[in-house]
C-alpha cells in the first residue's frame, strides 16, 4: 500500500514539501548558534566599551584593580588564567595519556569497564564539589606536607627557585592548577581513549608481527594515527580549564597581583567576575568586569582557532606523507 | 506505590494553588545577602499570620540597587547606604532595617577567643603589610599579658564583594589615615597583602587552618563556629567584646537624627560600649511608588518586623534597631512616601 502511495504525484509533492521544511528547520537551528554567538560577542563588546574606551591599552597592561579609585587593569587575571590552564594541562596530559593507553592497550578486559565508568563519573562531578574538596581537603594537605617540602628543596634552586618561594598558604596558583588538572583529566582521557580505540587492529597487529614491542607499537603506530584526536582532546580540556570558575575561586586566593611564586595567591578572569559582579556598584566597575568577560571570550576563541589551524596543518602533512 | 503517587500529585496541586494564591499579594524585593536569613525567617512567620509572602532574591547589594532603579522589584536592599544626592536623583527613600557586626578572628597558638585585644590602627597596619609578626611591639603593647609567638601574620580577606568588606575597610579607613589614602572603603578593595577567600565560610576555614592567620567574619558566623574572636578598642578608648549589646550601643549612640537619608555607617561610633565595626542593612523604596499598593504591603511587612521580629533576629544573632530609631523611621514613611495607605 505504502509503496504504491509513494509514487502518487500528490503524495510525492507532499513529501518534497516535508523534506524542504525539515531542511529549513535544521538550517534555522544551525543559524541560531551563529546568531547567539554573534549576540554574545556584541553584548560583551557593548558592555565592555566604557571600560575599554576609558583605559584603552592600559586595561591590558596594568595589574592595578582598585574599585575604590575606579582604576582597572586586567593583567593579573589574564596571567592567572593562562598560567593555571597551562600548568593544569602540563599535569593532566601525561596522566590522561597513561590512562587512555592503559585502558586501550594493556588493561585486562574485566578492568576496562570499571575504570571507564569511573572516569565518566569524575567528569560529571559538579565543579563546586571540586572547589570545596580543594579548599577543605587538598589545601591543608598541600599546606602542611607538600608546599614546605617544595619551598625547602626547590626554592633555593637557580632559575626555577623563585617559583617555589614564599609562605605556604595552601591555596594559590599551584593549588588551583592542581584542582583544574584533576577536573580536565576525565575529558582528555575519555577523548584519547576513544580515538585510540579507532586505531585499526590490523595496523597494530602488523606492528607486532614485525616484532615491535608494545612500547614501539604505541609510539610508532597508535599515537601517530590518533594525533589529531589527541590534540582535539587536549583542546577540549584547555577550553574547560580556561573558563572554569567555581572550583578556581575557592582555591586560588583571589588576589589581583602577579606573584613570581606559584605558591602565591592570584586570580583568573572567571574568578574575578564571579567574586565581584554581584556587588559591583558603578558603571565603570561593571563595565571593567564585562571587559574581562570579553577578553576570556577572545582568549578561548584564539585557542580554538589555533587548534583548528594545527589540525589542518597536521592533516595536510599526513596527506603529503601518503 | 499508588499511595506515593497520589501523595505526590496532591503535593503538586497544593504547590500550584499556593503559587496562584501567592501571585496576587507577594512582596518582591532584591539585594543584600547579609540580611537574607533574617528576612526569610520574618517572611515565614509573616506568611503564617497574614498569608502574604515575600519573594526576596539575595543577589547582592549592587544587584538590589540596580533592580530597584529598574523598578522590577518593590524594594531593594543594600548593605552600603546610598548617598543623599543619589537618593534624590532617583527618587528613592532609604531606611535601616537590621544591624549586624563584623568580628576579627585570629589563629595564634595559645590564644583563645576574646583574649587578644586589637585596635583599628594595628589591624590596618597588619592588612597594609606594615606589621608582619605576631610578636610585633605594637601588638604586644595592646596585649601585655599574652605570650605572643614570632609567627608570620597571614591576613585573610573576603574575595567576593560584600557588605562585610565594606564595613571592615570603612572601619580601617576611619581608624588609620594611611589605609584611607592607599586603599579606601568599598565592597571590594585592592588588598596589598594576604589571600582572598570566598564568603564567610571561606574566610573562617582559611583562618582556622592557617597558623598565624587573621580574618574577619560576620558576628553570627564567629559565634556559631566558636572562632577565636578578638576584643577591640573603640573610639572612646574602651575595650569592648562583640555581642548584641555592643552592636546595639553603636546603633543607639549614632546620630541618626542628623543623617540625611539615614546615610550613616556605624563604624567607630561614639560611646563607651559601642562595637566599632557595626553596620546597618538598608531598605530602598520609591518616594512616589509606581505601585503604591505593593509598596504599602512592603511597609506593612517591615512595620510588623519592627514590632514582632526582635526575638527572631536575636535567635539568628542579628541585632534589632533601637526603639528611638524605629520611631524615626515610621515618621519618615509617613512624611516621605506618598500615596501609600496608612499603616
Amino acid at each position: 500500500m505504502n509503496a504504491i502511495a509513494a509514487i502518487e504525484p500528490a503524495h510525492a509533492s507532499a513529501q518534497r514539501l516535508r523534506e524542504r521544511a525539515f531542511h529549513g528547520a535544521t538550517f534555522v537551528a544551525a543559524l541560531l548558534v551563529l546568531g547567539l554567538l554573534g549576540g554574545v560577542a556584541f553584548a560583551l563588546l557593548i558592555g565592555a566599551w566604557p571600560a575599554l574606551g576609558h583605559f584603552k591599552l592600559g586595561f591590558l597592561t596594568s595589574q592595578v584593580w582598585n574599585p575604590v579609585t575606579e582604576r582597572f587593569g586586567a593583567l593579573a587575571p589574564i596571567y592567572g588564567t593562562l598560567v593555571t590552564s597551562f600548568l593544569a594541562l602540563l599535569l593532566a596530559i601525561p596522566v590522561s595519556f597513561g590512562i587512555a593507553i592503559f585502558l586501550t592497550e594493556m588493561a585486562p578486559v574485566w578492568l576496562k569497564r570499571p575504570i571507564g565508568v569511573a572516569i565518566e563519573l569524575l567528569a560529571a562531578v559538579p565543579s563546586i564539589i571540586y572547589g570545596i574538596w580543594g579548599l577543605f581537603v587538598l589545601a591543608p594537605v598541600l599546606q602542611r606536607h607538600v608546599q614546605p617540602w617544595l619551598i625547602e628543596w626547590l626554592g633555593p634552586l637557580p632559575l626555577i627557585g623563585h617559583l617555589f618561594q614564599g609562605p605556604p598558604y595552601g591555596i594559590g596558583i599551584l593549588t588551583a592548577s592542581f584542582v583544574l588538572s584533576i577536573m580536565v583529566i576525565p575529558f582528555i582521557s575519555a577523548v584519547m581513549r576513544d580515538v585510540f580505540e579507532t586505531v585499526p587492529d590490523v595496523l597494530k597487529e602488523s606492528g607486532y608481527g614485525l616484532g615491535a614491542t608494545t612500547w614501539e607499537v604505541i609510539w610508532q603506530v597508535v599515537v601517530p594515527y590518533a594525533r589529531t584526536g589527541i590534540i582535539g582532546g587536549v583542546m577540549l580540556g584547555l577550553g574547560r580549564a580556561l573558563g572554569e570558575t567555581m572550583a578556581v575561586t575557592f582555591v586560588i586566593g583571589n588576589a589581583h597581583r602577579i606573584g613570581s611564586s606559584l605558591l602565591a595567591p592570584g586570580t583568573t578572569i572567571s574568578a574575578a567576575i564571579a567574586n565581584e559582579f554581584a556587588e559591583a556598584v558603578g558603571d565603570l566597575y561593571t563595565s571593567a568586569l564585562i571587559a574581562l568577560g570579553a577578553l576570556l571570550f577572545l582568549i578561548t576563541f584564539t585557542v580554538i582557532a589555533a587548534a583548528r589551524l594545527m589540525l589542518m596543518r597536521l592533516g595536510r602533512k599526513a596527506l603529503s606523507n601518503v | 506505590m499508588s499511595l506515593f503517587g497520589a501523595k505526590r500529585w496532591s503535593a503538586g496541586a497544593i504547590a500550584v494553588i499556593a503559587f496562584a494564591g501567592a501571585q496576587a499579594a507577594d512582596i518582591s524585593g532584591a539585594g543584600a545577602t547579609f540580611p537574607y536569613p533574617i528576612y526569610s525567617k520574618w517572611a515565614d512567620a509573616y506568611k503564617q499570620q497574614t498569608g502574604i509572602g515575600l519573594n526576596y532574591q539575595s543577589i547582592g547589594s549592587g544587584g538590589g540597587i540596580k533592580q530597584i532603579k529598574a523598578k522590577t522589584v518593590t524594594f531593594g536592599a543594600s548593605d552600603m547606604p546610598l548617598e543623599e544626592k543619589d537618593l534624590q536623583e532617583s527618587g528613592l527613600v532609604q531606611f535601616p532595617m537590621i544591624i549586624g557586626g563584623v568580628v576579627p578572628v585570629v589563629n595564634v597558638k595559645g590564644v583563645q577567643g576574646g583574649q587578644m585585644v586589637l585596635d583599628g590602627p594595628t589591624i590596618a597596619q597588619i592588612y597594609l603589610g606594615d606589621i608582619t609578626k605576631w610578636n610585633d611591639p605594637r601588638i604586644k603593647k595592646l596585649n601585655p599579658s599574652l605570650a605572643l609567638p614570632a609567627t608570620a601574620i597571614a591576613p585573610i580577606y573576603r574575595s567576593d564583594g560584600s557588605g562585610t568588606n565594606f564595613l571592615f575597610s570603612n572601619f580601617l579607613s576611619n581608624a588609620y589615615p594611611k589605609f584611607k589614602e592607599t586603599i579606601g572603603a568599598s565592597t571590594s578593595v585592592q588588598w596589598p597583602v594576604g589571600i582572598g577567600a570566598k564568603g564567610n565560610e571561606g574566610v573562617a576555614n582559611m583562618t582556622t587552618q592557617t597558623d598565624g592567620a587573621i580574618g574577619y567574619v560576620e558576628y553570627a558566623y564567629a559565634k556559631q563556629n566558636k572562632m577565636a574572636y578578638t576584643a577591640l578598642i573603640n573610639s572612646a578608648g574602651k575595650q569592648v567584646t562583640p555581642d548584641a549589646q555592643s552592636f546595639q550601643a553603636a546603633a543607639a549612640n549614632a546620630d541618626w537624627a542628623h543623617a540625611a537619608g539615614y546615610h550613616l555607617i556605624l563604624t567607630n561610633q561614639p560611646g563607651e560600649k559601642s562595637w566599632p565595626i557595626t553596620g546597618a542593612s538598608f531598605i530602598l523604596v520609591y518616594g512616589s511608588p509606581p505601585d503604591p499598593a505593593a509598596t504599602g504591603a512592603a511597609l506593612k511587612f517591615f512595620d510588623w518586623a519592627f514590632k514582632n521580629g526582635a526575638k527572631m533576629a536575636a535567635d539568628l544573632d542579628y541585632v534589632p534597631l533601637p526603639d528611638s530609631l524605629v520611631a524615626q523611621i515610621r515618621n519618615t514613611w509617613k512624611t516621605q512616601i506618598k500615596g501609600v495607605p496608612a499603616i
